[in-house]
């Protein structure tokens, strides 16, 4: 681990590295901040930036840095304006407006920067310790057991971002897999389901399909419903510094949701979202109850709680990316394909091909996290300002920086046609609440999971791999449970509520 | 019919037509040697045809009934909205896509910022045009000169 760490050191501390994670932190934040964009449209933005670049290094340290400045970004708006502009910084605002309005949105921004900071960095200590050990297990895996856990993997997501309704993720999966069919597969070199069209010999653009399920939507929803675009003058914001009292009470807040974010976050499909409405509940539940009153009307607890376990978890959501190369959540999907654009496959195996990139993120990791507490903070007075922008100016800007992200990605008009029509699709998805991530995760995994079930079954000459190999249909029976035991279990709820007696 | 249903049955005939194709059409054209393999071009097709339909049919069917959640925006109001905005800003995102080649980036870019604040209802025009020119003028740069993508800057007729 340590000549790992090394070649880390020296790869994320060359000039250009580094000015990728600044440049990525200031981006992010700056990007982030602006309601209804998350970081999966600003890192989609970014992606043919990061192509362009060449080095796998340098580019996954700039998302990496846009991804932590966004998720940032986002948090600072939720405190200054209540518009968060990423699901997971929602429970950020009970407690971090409440304090804006009382004059302390400097407090609040200090308190919210040192938890990221805090999550973040012990999430990347977790992500050194726990990231070569899983990868050490999954070198053991054959065809037929990646197959199988991508399975997993995307039964998890859906059974987690459905919301309830696990039918509606599961069908936006199988569509997105049924998405990566189209075009000339890497196995059998004969173009499928293209209707006849060259445009769709290579399939469909993935920078064009993230566009499309997640900038515009956002964009256009920014339109339909000016009050998402909730706009102020950036704030009053002055006095940054908090008392040790104050320091002293959070530690402990901190310290816990790490450790809990972070683990929620390895999971497939949780993510950061789920990591800080649980940190937020478990802290107020344990807390004494003259602090328990206070939570909701500016409790700092109550802001450190959520900012800390949305940090970690982001943090914990590449530990799957990088080991096993399946991404858990729409934002690691992104960075997967933006990878994968790149020639590099992210597994078991990047640790023993490619140690720099493994280790040059895990380092950026640290600095981004760094960067973003001393030299972002300072800015934020600053960097807010552009939540004053008026949104007849944003929103142009924004669905520009969508077109053109497509297009510089293809250099092909088409593509940008093609965005246009699916983003239509998906926000009449999203109007019927139908989830996206799961669509754009089953779309980048599609190719490689045809081809693990391929190559298992050319090796067993048939499906019998499923019931041969006992790891694979281990994993497909937990793919099984994870699918229908959330509906099973909502059933029995609502059978009970309604007084159904039930059979055994 | 909620809208979730009625999205259910459009997907429904996309997979039906879907699995049709990997069912009915793409074997005969295979090669021989191939059809000797376990594993054919339509195989995993074939299965997630099959997949999508029981889905879709179980979501239709409504066996999984969800709470009536109102989404980020709710369809049923849809004309309390700024729908036409929406409409047009789509409209000028595809006269964008057709005419970024044939009147070159710079014009194209321009118009579709300027454009875009009016629909938007922006009426400085002095200031739009300003920020327009400016912005269009850096991107280019920037795409063109530090990333060393080739956008045609001018129009066709003038040899850009």
């Amino acid at each position: 681990m340590l000549e790992g760490l090394l070649i880390g050191l020296q790869t994320a501390f060359s000039v250009q590295n580094l000015l990728m994670v600044i440049g990525g932190c200031l981006i992010g934040t700056f990007i982030g901040m602006l309601p209804g964009l998350g970081p999966m449209s600003i890192i989609a933005i970014m992606i043919p930036v990061a192509i362009s670049i060449g080095d796998p290094s340098a580019a996954l340290i700039l998302l990496a840095g846009v991804y932590y400045g966004a998720i940032f970004g986002g948090s600072t708006s939720s405190i200054l304006l209540n518009a968060p502009g990423v699901a997971g910084t929602v429970a950020t605002s009970f407690d971090g407006y409440p304090m804006a309005r009382q004059g302390k949105a400097g407090k609040a921004l200090t308190i919210a920067a040192i938890a990221s900071f805090c999550g973040g960095t012990i999430g990347a200590v977790l992500l050194m310790v726990f990231a070569p050990a899983l990868s050490t297990v999954a070198l053991l895996f054959h065809s037929a057991e990646y197959f199988a856990l991508m399975v997993v993997g995307l039964s998890a997501i859906a059974a987690f971002a459905g919301t309830g309704q696990v039918g509606k993720a599961i069908l936006m999966t199988l569509l997105g897999l049924i998405m990566a069919t189209v075009g000339e597969g890497a196995l059998f070199n004969m173009p499928r389901f293209t209707m006849g069209l060259m445009d769709l010999q290579s399939g469909f653009g993935f920078v064009t399909l993230a566009m499309a399920m997640f900038a515009l939507p956002e964009a256009l929803f920014l339109v339909l419903n000016p009050a998402r675009s909730a706009q102020g003058d950036g704030g009053d914001i002055k006095d940054l510094r908090i008392t040790r009292a104050e320091a002293k009470s959070i530690a402990p807040v901190i310290g816990r949701q790490s450790i809990q974010g972070f683990f929620i976050g390895v999971l497939p499909g949780a993510g950061a979202t789920i990591a800080s409405f649980l940190g937020y509940a478990v802290e107020r539940n344990i807390a004494t109850e003259d602090e328990q009153k206070e939570f909701g009307k500016g409790s700092i607890k109550g802001l450190a709680a959520p900012e800390t376990a949305n940090n970690a978890a982001c943090t914990g959501s590449f530990v799957p990316l990088l080991t096993l190369g399946i991404p858990g959540s729409g934002t690691t999907a992104i960075l997967l394909g933006a990878l994968i654009a790149l020639n590099v496959t992210p597994g078991p195996r990047l640790m023993l091909d490619d140690p720099q990139i493994f280790w040059a993120v895990i380092i950026s990791m640290y600095i981004g996290n760094l960067i973003l507490l001393i030299l972002n903070l300072p800015l934020i007075p600053y960097i807010a300002k552009i939540l004053a922008v008026p949104r007849t100016f944003l929103i142009p800007f924004i669905l520009f920086f969508t077109l053109m992200g497509a297009y510089i990605g293809q250099n092909n008009a088409t593509e940008l046609l093609i965005l246009v029509g699916f983003g239509i699709c998906a926000t009449v998805l999203r109007f019927a609440d139908y989830p996206l991530a799961p669509l754009l995760i089953g779309f980048i995994l599609g190719g490689m999971m045809e081809n693990n079930f391929s190559r298992s079954m050319q090796l067993y000459d048939g499906p019998s791999f499923i019931w041969e190999r006992p790891m694979t249909l281990g994993l497909l029976v937990i793919a099984a449970l994870l699918v229908v035991l959330p509906s099973y279990r909502k059933r029995r709820a609502r059978a009970r509520q309604e007084g159904v007696a039930e059979g055994d | 019919m909620a809208l979730d249903r009625w999205i259910a049955l459009v997907l429904l005939g996309v997979c039906m037509a879907y699995g049709y194709a990997a069912w009915f059409t793409m074997d005969d054209s295979l090669a021989p040697f191939m059809q000797r393999n376990p594993i054919w071009p339509s195989t995993f097709p074939k299965v997630l045809s099959a997949l999508g339909i029981l889905t879709c049919l179980v979501i239709l069917s409504g066996v999984e009934k969800g709470e009536a959640k109102i989404g980020d925006i709710d369809y049923r109001r849809l004309g309390d909205y700024k729908i036409g905005q929406a409409g047009l800003l789509l409209a000028l995102m595809a006269v964008y896509a057709l005419a970024l080649r044939p009147v070159g980036f710079l014009v194209s870019t321009s118009g579709f910022l300027i454009l875009g604040s009016v629909i938007l209802g922006e009426r400085r025009w002095i200031l739009m045009i300003v920020i327009a020119a400016l912005a269009t003028g850096i991107v280019w740069y920037l795409v063109q000169q530090v990333l060393g993508i080739y956008l045609r800057p001018l129009p066709w007729a003038l040899g850009g």
